[in-house]
């Protein structure tokens, strides 16, 4: 390791000094040097791009084609015993949890937005100190709201393993990106909009719900389904949270493992690669179908 | 009529007051979150020792008498800063060089069919690159671990660096790529008018213009790297030791609790509590360090 270090260092050190000869060499010798260091980082630039995606490629095709052979009915079966490698269950739990963090960071989210954008000045203090805690917010690895989730939620408020100490967490860690998408979509709504809603005598409040809102939909929109794909994506903060056990939740106080902590477990045993590569499939293609449609609905939002 | 009026005006106010509470929640969270966190893992870091906790190099929480338990995350600092790094080398150049090609040498058709790719990347649950990683990257570089270190089964620093790196490419990418798009045309105008091919005015001009934009790029792919758990966890190997080689095992302060959470109890429960503590305390810093970059450039 440090020798490592060693060389990199040299290698730097060296890299400086030739620099310093440059000045020292004839015309011709230069632009032919400058030439080729134009060509080398071209085709850096390309072959760069070109890494970025193949790399992309490369993991899509290599889960699809090992893992669509392997989509069999008994991944999808309803009757599941503990240990299963059905994903049914999970499917259910995760359907569950989105609709439980949307239906509480969407609103949450959207009126501080709302507060944010249209209730006070830009840069007062409290939009700057709202604005930086959301940033932080964002910033917190998924591990630590785990913890915060198991601590709080979970121990301290005594819901348990449960779908809706996930929930909560989860919704806590979506409210950074709803408040950031809404402010973006808030913003791009033209003042003529607000003007023409207060010289026909309408209240703030019925200009916000009337005339702004539904124009800012689209863009809202775009990143409610960006928060679909965190909470299906997210592993690290449920474990704790909403538990890993595979059933079909009775209730919001069940624990329930969802597709991407399923998908975790099964990972971890070691004879179900298979069943790990489908399951992976499955999940795939739900993240890629949500940020297709949010990047549609971002197009047309832009264009219109 | 009057009261009518009244009633209009009190729901007017008593929506604004809901719409404030509901901006503070978000002051509310962040509160709890470091509350909790604070007192499950300060007195912890207290009772070991803050020289023990931070620099011990011994990480043991399961040893019982006649050993003594040792809860030294030195290991795991050392190990989570390794990863980073190697993930930055990787992931780093090949961001921004794709981002100076989205930015300025690509065709828009071939714009349109990029910036998709990069944001779908974003979207991939770190669950899927870890087992990406555990059934492609390892069994690659468990051959050269057996050649070159003597044995290990391939989950290594390397590992996760390569990892790491395709997983941070894009908020590299995305950040760095419109720092670049924020520098004036006329830099560019400039610089082309001064005999420069396009090439070197992108790179020696518009670049180094953007410097303060890419390296909050940088810092947010690091706040990525250190935060990332499920990917690294799977991975890494996760021995709680000094990490010895490239090749070898090595274990994140993420992985840390990841692993250990589930069976803890008593100190070992509060230790890894701070070990939490510890992981938000750099990603503080490095937040700090990017609101600071990013203020800079502007």
């Amino acid at each position: 390791m440090l020798r490592l270090t060693l060389y990199l260092v040299i290698g730097i050190a060296l890299f400086l000094a030739l620099k310093h000869v440059y000045t020292y060499l004839p015309e011709a010798v230069l632009r032919k040097m400058v030439r080729i260091w134009d060509k080398i980082f071209l085709s850096l630039t390309w072959v760069f791009a070109g890494v970025t995606v193949l790399a992309l490629g490369f993991i899509i095709f290599h889960i699809l084609s090992n893992g669509i052979p392997h989509l069999s009915p008994r991944l999808f079966a309803v009757n599941v015993t503990l240990g299963d490698v059905s994903m049914f269950p999970a499917i259910i739990s995760t359907v569950l949890m989105v609709i439980i963090v949307l239906a509480i960071s969407v609103p949450l989210g959207m009126f501080t937005a709302v507060f944010l954008v249209e209730y006070m000045r830009t840069g007062s203090w409290f939009v700057t100190l709202i604005r930086s805690a959301a940033e932080i917010l964002a910033g917190i690895p998924s591990i630590v709201y785990g913890l915060f989730g198991m601590m709080f939620f979970r121990v301290f408020l005594g819901m348990g393993f449960s779908i809706l100490s996930g929930s909560l967490t989860m919704s806590i860690m979506m409210l950074p990106l709803i408040i950031r998408t809404t402010e973006e979509a808030l913003k791009s709504v033209p003042d003529t909009y607000r003007e023409g809603s207060f010289a026909l005598g309408a209240g703030k409040l019925r200009t916000v719900f009337r005339i702004i809102l539904p124009n800012a939909m689209p863009g809202i929109f775009a990143g409610v389904i960006l928060a679909i794909g965190r909470v299906v994506g997210e592993s690290a903060a449920l474990i704790f949270t909403a538990g890993t056990i595979l059933q079909i939740p009775s209730s919001l106080f069940d624990s329930a493992r969802t597709l991407t902590v399923h998908m975790w477990r099964l990972s971890s045993y070691g004879q179900y690669v298979n069943e790990t590569y489908a399951t992976a499939v499955v999940l795939l293609l739900v993240v890629l179908s949500l940020n297709a449609v949010s990047g549609v609905i971002a197009r047309k939002f832009t264009k219109t | 009529m009057k009261m009518r009026k009244m009633s209009k005006y009190g729901m007017e106010f008593s929506m604004k007051i809901v719409f404030a509470a509901c901006a503070c929640v978000s002051i509310i969270a962040i509160s709890l979150i470091a509350i909790f966190l604070f007192t499950g893992g300060l007195p912890a870091i207290f009772e070991i020792g803050i020289y023990e906790f931070f620099l011990g190099q011994r990480w043991a929480p399961g040893d019982r008498y006649p050993a003594v338990p040792a809860f030294g995350v030195l290991p795991m600092i050392v190990g989570s800063i390794y990863i980073t790094l190697g993930a930055l080398v990787i992931g780093v150049p090949i961001g921004l060089f794709t981002a100076i090609y989205l930015a300025y040498m690509c065709p828009h058709r071939i714009y349109v069919f990029v910036k998709p790719v990069v944001n779908l990347l974003a979207g991939i649950p770190s669950v899927v690159y870890g087992f990406f990683g555990m059934v492609v990257l390892v069994p690659m570089i468990r051959p050269f671990a057996r050649e070159i270190t003597g044995g290990g089964t391939g989950e290594s620093i390397m590992a996760a660096s390569i990892l790491l790196g395709i997983m941070i490419l894009p908020v590299v990418i995305g950040i760095s790529e419109s720092a670049i798009r924020a520098v004036p045309a006329n830099y560019l105008e400039g610089a082309l008018a001064l005999g420069a091919s396009k090439t070197r005015s992108v790179f020696c001009v518009i670049v180094p213009a953007a410097k303060s934009g890419i390296m909050a790029a940088v810092v947010l792919g690091v706040g990525r790297a250190v935060g990332e758990t499920m990917a690294v966890n799977m991975v890494a190997g996760n021995q709680a030791r000094m990490p010895t080689h490239l090749l070898r095992g090595v274990r994140s302060l993420t992985a840390n609790i990841v692993m250990e959470m589930p069976y803890a109890y008593g100190l070992h429960r509060d230790a890894l509590t701070a070990t939490g503590v510890v992981l938000l305390l750099f990603i503080l810093i490095i937040n700090m360090l990017f609101v600071f970059l990013v203020r800079k450039g502007r």
